[in-house]
């Protein structure tokens, strides 16, 4: 829990707050690292961690900048304390000292994530960004995902081509790939999971409240391991909530990704 | 007093050749050189290899049919996250394809650099990147712990084209922005370089207002240098200019449907450069 306010917001938060709270915690502990999220739910997590439980995080202003304040999403830091071209930012990704928290348009029971393309490689029927640093990140820094449309085209048997690097792939491949390989969470607008099964394959962790077991099921297209006793994504406090309202998003970005 | 190397960017061009491999500095949609890819595109250039962290240029360059094998991380226009021309291209199988991951094609730059047969990473070991490049090749760690990694290999290029904020007219070239991206690599990495800029300085000028860290290219490695100020439009040059948001939300727009691209192309890429930022100007006072 953050800080030492305990007051009860439960039944208050919208399902965007929820999912902010959600990508929040995986910075939760993370020390003094680079937190690279991508998309604006994660963004407003990450600058949430920093203004309560994770107040060592390494933020970029998206450029090449690293900013000492926390401001409002789409607004300029007051105050720059570090430089990150493109060229170190490759570089320190190999250093470990980073929790990076990248999209997918394809996942699978293992993590494998594809952001490249939909259909044959050699001629897609739906040409994407492209493998991009999906392949460096996830065999050098702790990796999440988030996935604002929770899916069966997204929770996929197979994904189409393996950018970010799942468990089995890592483990076939060898030391190697497995040596920094660390998947953490993946968080969509019904829930949060993890890879924590034997098989490291991917598990229900909790549901954002709002959300059944059945739905989640029904929008994911392979066996997921549901546990006997799924949690609720946990309530954010009302401090939370308000750095989220009035400081991190007074625009209400967090809206158009998941909408109410 | 060393040489004076300025030239058009119809000069630049005239030392390219067909199946050349040809490197793009910037990143994305920001600080490409644009005015020297539209030289390109009035060019019969054909048969490329392009090595870029794609943006517009490969767009375009796609568009005109001039790819034959293109070497990249991604394709994206920042803000507008694909590419339509890109898109396009790739859906129809149009060019080959050699898809590394970012840093894979740093490393590959890094080791033409060094003049390196390859560079030993890790990123790349269990994705497809492995699959879909199949002469890439694994090496052992000749250590103690015997680690295999990916040998990326050097990505040498014929020449390299990049878009700085100013130069001198010896090849000095120097970025006022937060990022040099990977200009330096991508021009050392070259047979030859040629540099755009927003204005050609004298060399004194350089450091008037700013650090040497700022001069990126050094003239041993520049070939050409040409002043083509907005020169890196519709994508971003800064501090001089941001993106044209607009204009690029034109491009796009214009890109996916044919007949939409025949009148852009006739508006915008049937003349020279001055006629281009004449367009780019009417365009604006239009929207205004």
């Amino acid at each position: 829990m953050s800080g030492t306010d305990t007051t009860t917001t439960a039944g208050t938060a919208t399902r965007a707050e929820y999912c902010v709270l959600a990508c929040a915690e995986a910075w939760r502990d993370a020390g003094e690292i680079l937190a690279s999220p991508m998309g604006t739910v994660p963004m407003i997590g990450a600058r949430l961690a920093k203004l309560t439980f994770s107040p060592d995080l390494l933020l970029t202003d998206g450029e090449a900048r690293l900013i000492a304040d926390v401001p409002a999403i789409g607004a300029a830091p007051r105050v720059v304390e570090g430089w990150l071209p493109y060229r170190q930012h490759l570089a320190l990704v190999t250093t470990g000292r980073r929790h990076v928290m990248m999209g997918a348009s394809q996942i699978d029971r293992y993590g494998n994530q594809n952001i490249s393309c939909i259909g044959d490689w050699a001629q897609p029927k739906r040409q994407l960004l492209g493998v991009r640093g999906a392949p460096v990140n996830t065999l050098n820094n702790p990796t999440s995902y988030w996935i604002p449309k929770h899916s069966t085209r997204v929770f996929v048997e197979r994904v189409d081509m393996v950018c970010g690097v799942g468990h089995d792939r890592a483990a076939a491949a060898g030391p190697s790939a497995s040596r920094y390989h660390r998947l953490s969470d993946v968080i969509s607008d019904l829930g949060v999971f993890d890879f924590e099964t034997p098989e490291r394959t991917m598990r229900l962790r909790s549901l954002h409240p709002g959300v059944t077991v059945e739905e989640v099921v029904a929008a994911t297209g392979f066996a997921l391991t549901v546990p006997d006793d799924v949690p609720y994504t946990r309530e954010p406090t009302a401090e939370e909530l308000r750095l989220i309202r009035e400081e991190i998003d007074p625009k209400g970005l967090r809206d158009r990704e998941v909408p109410s | 007093m060393s040489r004076d190397k300025t030239m058009t960017p119809e000069e630049v061009v005239g030392r390219l050749g067909s199946g050349m491999t040809i490197g793009i500095g910037g990143w994305g949609s920001r600080r490409k050189p644009m005015a020297l890819v539209r030289a390109l595109l009035r060019s019969d250039l054909t048969d490329l290899t392009v090595v870029s962290y794609g943006g517009p240029d490969v767009g375009l360059l796609a568009a005109a049919g001039k790819i034959r094998k293109l070497v990249t991380a991604f394709t994206t226009l920042d803000s507008i996250p694909l590419e339509p021309h890109f898109v396009a291209a790739r859906q129809r199988g149009a060019f080959e394809l050699v898809e590394l991951d970012e840093a894979m094609v740093m490393w590959g730059l890094t080791a033409a650099v060094h003049r390196l047969p390859f560079m030993p990473i890790r990123a790349g070991l269990a994705s497809d990147v492995m699959t879909v490049n199949p002469s890439l090749r694994t090496i052992t760690s000749p250590y103690a712990d015997r680690e295999e990694l990916v040998a990326v290999p050097a990505l040498r290029l014929d020449a390299a084209l990049v878009h700085l904020n100013r130069a001198d007219t010896h090849g000095n070239g120097q970025y006022l922005g937060p990022d040099p991206y990977f200009d330096d690599l991508f021009c050392e990495a070259a047979d030859a370089a040629y540099v755009s800029c927003e204005r050609i300085v004298e060399t004194p000028e350089l450091l008037k207002d700013t650090g040497p860290q700022s001069l990126l290219l050094k003239r041993a490695f520049v070939d050409g240098v040409v002043e083509t100020p907005n020169g890196a439009h519709f994508t971003s040059c800064a501090p001089d200019y941001d993106r044209d948001e607009a204009f690029q939300r034109a491009y796009v727009k214009a890109a996916r449907d044919p007949e939409a691209w025949r009148e852009f192309t006739a508006r915008f890429l049937s003349g020279d450069e001055d006629a281009y930022q004449a367009a780019v100007a009417a365009f604006h006072e239009e929207e205004a």
